[in-house]
């Protein structure tokens, strides 16, 4: 295990889980963020107590994910993070803007609110963007010209709307009464945006590159794959059909939406990763090439396989202490 | 303009902004604990106020330290990609176990200790806030070992230009590491301190007289009357080991140019790189030698032994050093007088019932914990310069190929919302203040105590 061909796999492998866990996390509670015009005061209050506990943690991931890229592949992660000055940029303002507006809307004087509100939403709102034209960028190999931004800029769009879906979703969930009901039109319209996203990164990675072309069309390959995206469509049919009926009576099924997208956002990232593998900086370093020493990183993984299921335990304890609808956030 | 000055700006607005909020939080965790432990067992109401007002403190400070510390860890890539390239293979394991021993306990339990207590157990809440408390000083542990190991690097080799790890005990356990760990947790004892003295005086002149204000009020001075001695005597350690492995920089924090014997502690002067003497000079003779020597005689080093032959100098710049130098001590200095002076008159005729003059001083001194935990740091990490690891990497060769205008654009819109929010902190902790620690409720009754 403790081999220089199967350690930097086994980090590439912890990079991966770790920003799955962290756009299927952070992306439900950005999400939240997304929908606040839509909503009144008094929703929104019921919207961030639905998040309060959990979005610390969630960011948290992001922190994983990129101390991972920075300390197993430290070669990449100065490729990937200098051509991404910009974007990374935004991004860290608008988590530094939500991150801050989350405490300060709850203790600021109450004038001062809306202001705190707005500073939430942009925030989430640049986070999402941001995010969306890296993912873009990265698809098209970190090269700058028109034709790539303006595929970043659709991705953008894109993770965005599907943010806001997976928010629409976690509000299902977590609350009842009208807010529920209008989480659910709120769904609605951000499922065609995650139809449209994946749509088009899934057109889009395959004609950029020959050899990702090649890795889904040939034979046996476009066999084997093929459940991913029939999987895919069946489940927005599903979620589709789902939400025309939600919320219900007795409150059943209020998961399936948030389950689905998460099942969604998982399906599309193995697609991805698929993709990608062996590359870490898209047809230019792989992932041997750009692994730090081998004695690091076993002392890395060492620390790894204790305390990560140790996280992964208290993070669902987290989740159970909180599960059922939100609350009033309250100190005592 | 020039990317390197530009990021080494952006560097430094970043992480001075960034330490601020850690400061807090590292100590202030620990009171809570306190609060909350003295309320378990009297359960006088007072203290679970006093909890109550400074969990909000807590919970704001922490999302402030979150969201900028995130930032800082870009910034790894973003602008010093030669950081880890060179000297990954120990800055990263190291951060690496601070994100996961760290990081992802104060995150998780957090929310347990902010929202949990009327769901889980006390125990368990309490156990919430302990590692909460403790999560908060094993990332001070983890980045003061590498920040560290950075000043005195040891345990590694260098192959081809790359740093390899031979001695993990001895890269944790490098020299300065117990000294600055040291001196850097009683900095944050002595912030939270003068915080929590400094609202509980201005809440007391007001007129706020819950009891919890003079509690608080005791509180702060006498952990600030306890700890300052030992922050005095953890400095002056720290010193003698700068000593011993940077003396660049100990020369330069003394502002003495000639290496040699009876050399004054200078209380003022304007130090003249150009010229390489000092204007103005006040001092008292032979001081800095017995500091450092313990010997009048004592030989301690000069500048002009760090510029080589070529006239290359390889000193960091003087000024700044010398006077952030000053501004710690000094600052340190009136914390010694106003601690120990409130003690004093807290032991004569208690506290509550303190001269005015006295809890302005008190209120004015609310950040000075940040004021000297910035000029200590701005010693420390200017006179690295022209380092970034002492003897192993200069800060130009880490330096990223981005264009400058790149840099300026995000370091404006840096150093602007790091005005606001600072602004807006300071702000909503009077505010909290001013609104006291509780809503009006009959002390009998259990009180719903809403998250704003
Ligand atoms: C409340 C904060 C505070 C106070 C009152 C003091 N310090 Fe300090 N000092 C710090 C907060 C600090 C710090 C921010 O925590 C630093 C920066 C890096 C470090 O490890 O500690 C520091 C650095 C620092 C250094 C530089 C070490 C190096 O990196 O080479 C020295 C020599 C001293 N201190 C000495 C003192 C002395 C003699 C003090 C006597 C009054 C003193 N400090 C008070
Ligand atoms: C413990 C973690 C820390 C690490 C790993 C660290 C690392 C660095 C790095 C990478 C630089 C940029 C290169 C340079 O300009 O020298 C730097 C510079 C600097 N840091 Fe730190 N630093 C730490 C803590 C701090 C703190 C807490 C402060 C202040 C509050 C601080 C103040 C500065 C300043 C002022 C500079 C600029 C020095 C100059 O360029 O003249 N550092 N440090
Ligand atoms: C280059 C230097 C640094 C980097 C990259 C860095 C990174 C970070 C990050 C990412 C977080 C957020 C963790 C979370 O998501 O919960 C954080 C928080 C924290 N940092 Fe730093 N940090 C640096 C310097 C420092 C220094 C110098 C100290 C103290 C001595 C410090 C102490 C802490 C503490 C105690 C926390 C948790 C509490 C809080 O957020 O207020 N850090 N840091």
């Amino acid at each position: 295990m403790f081999d220089p061909v199967a350690l930097p796999l086994i980090f590439a492998g912890l990079l991966g889980l770790s920003i799955l866990l962290y756009v299927v996390l952070d992306g439900f509670d950005l999400g939240v963020g997304l929908l606040f015009p839509f909503s009144d005061e008094a929703e929104r209050d019921r919207m961030v107590a639905s998040i309060g506990p959990f979005w610390d943690a969630n960011e948290t991931w992001l922190v994983l994910a990129i101390g991972i890229l920075l300390v197993a592949f430290p070669t990449a992660h100065g490729d990937i993070l200098t051509a991404l000055y910009l974007p990374v940029a935004v991004m860290l303002i608008g988590l530094i803007l939500r991150g801050v507006a989350f405490e300060f809307r709850a203790k600021a004087p109450i004038g001062h609110k809306r202001p705190w509100d707005l500073a939430f939403w942009s925030g989430s709102l640049m986070t999402a963007l941001a995010q969306g034209f890296m993912l873009g960028m990265y698809i098209m190999g970190l090269q700058w010209s028109w034709a790539t931004v303006a595929f970043a800029t659709l991705c953008a769009v894109a993770l965005a709307v599907a943010y806001s879906f997976i928010g629409a979703a976690w509000v299902i969930l977590k609350t009842d009464g009208d807010l529920q009901k209008k989480a659910v039109g709120w769904a609605r319209g951000g499922i065609w945006g995650v139809v449209l996203g994946m749509g088009a990164v899934s057109i889009a990675t395959p004609l950029v590159s020959e050899r990702i072309f090649d890795k889904w069309f040939r034979f046996p390959e476009i066999v084997t794959l093929a459940p991913l995206p029939l999987m895919s469509g069946l489940l927005v049919a599903l979620l589709w059909l789902a939400l025309r009926r939600l919320p219900t009576a007795n409150d059943s099924f209020a998961w399936f939406p948030f389950v689905g997208a998460v099942v969604l956002m998982v399906l599309g990232f193995f697609g991805m990763a698929y993709s990608f593998y062996p590359y870490i900086v898209p047809e230019q370093l792989t992932i041997w090439q750009a692994a730090a020493a081998t004695e690091s990183l076993a002392i890395i993984l060492v620390g790894t396989l204790v305390v990560l299921p140790m996280i992964l335990g208290y993070t669902v304890l987290a989740y159970v202490i909180f599960r059922g609808k939100a609350t009033k956030l309250s100190y005592d | 303009m020039d990317t390197l000055l530009l990021s080494r700006i952006q560097f430094a607005a970043n992480i001075s902004f960034h330490i601020l909020f850690p400061t807090i939080t590292i100590a202030l965790g620990w009171a809570l604990l306190f609060f909350k432990v003295r309320f378990n067992r009297t359960r006088d109401r007072k203290w679970m106020d006093l909890y109550l007002f400074w969990v909000k403190v807590f919970a704001l400070s922490f999302a402030l330290g979150v969201v900028s510390g995130i930032t800082m860890s870009f910034q790894f890539g973003t602008n010093w990609p030669g950081f880890m390239e060179t000297v990954g293979n120990v800055a990263g394991p190291l951060l690496a176990y601070e994100i996961m021993t760290a990081f992802f306990l104060e995150a998780v339990f957090l929310g347990i200790m902010l929202f949990g207590a009327s769901k889980v157990p006390g125990w368990l809440h309490t156990l919430a806030t302990f590692l909460v408390a403790f999560g908060t000083t094993m990332s001070a542990f983890w980045i003061l070992v590498l920040n560290s190991w950075m000043h005195t690097p040891a345990g590694h080799e260098l192959r081809d230009g790359v740093v390899y790890a031979t001695d993990w005990w001895a890269i944790i356990f490098n020299p300065s590491m117990p000294y600055r760990l040291a001196h850097m947790l009683l900095a944050s004892g002595l912030t939270v301190a003068f915080l929590i003295a400094g609202l509980s005086a201005w809440r007391w002149l007001r007129g706020d007289r819950e009891p919890e204000v003079a509690t608080g009020l005791r509180f702060g001075v006498i952990l600030g009357a306890l700890l300052i001695p030992v922050q005095i005597l953890a400095g002056d350690m720290h010193g003698l080991n700068t000593l011993e492995h940077q003396p660049q920089k100990v020369a330069a924090m003394e502002g003495n140019w000639e290496t040699g014997g009876n050399v004054p502690l200078l209380l003022f002067a304007l130090p003249d790189e150009a010229a390489r003497v000092n204007h103005y000079e006040i001092g008292i003779p032979s001081l800095a030698s017995i500091i450092l020597k313990h010997d009048p005689a004592g030989e301690v080093p000069g500048l002009n032994d760090f510029v080589a032959e070529d006239g290359t100098v390889m000193h960091p710049p003087v000024a700044p050093v010398f006077w952030s130098f000053r501004i710690m001590v000094g600052i340190g200095m009136l914390m010694l007088v106003a601690s120990w002076a409130g003690a004093w008159m807290m032991w004569r005729r208690g506290a509550d019932n303190l001269p005015r003059p006295y809890l302005w001083g008190l209120t004015g001194m609310t950040f000075a914990g940040w004021g000297a935990t910035l000029a200590g740091w701005y010693t420390t990490e200017i006179g690295r310069q022209p380092w970034l690891v002492q003897g192993v990497l200069t800060v130009e060769e880490a330096v990223g190929d981005i264009a400058g205008g790149m840099v300026l654009t995000t370091l404006l819109a840096y150093v602007a919302i790091y005005l606001a929010l600072l602004a807006a902190y300071i702000a909503v902790l009077f505010h909290l203040a001013r609104k006291g620690g509780r809503i009006a409720a009959p002390l009998a009754a259990p009180v719903i105590q809403p998250a704003e």
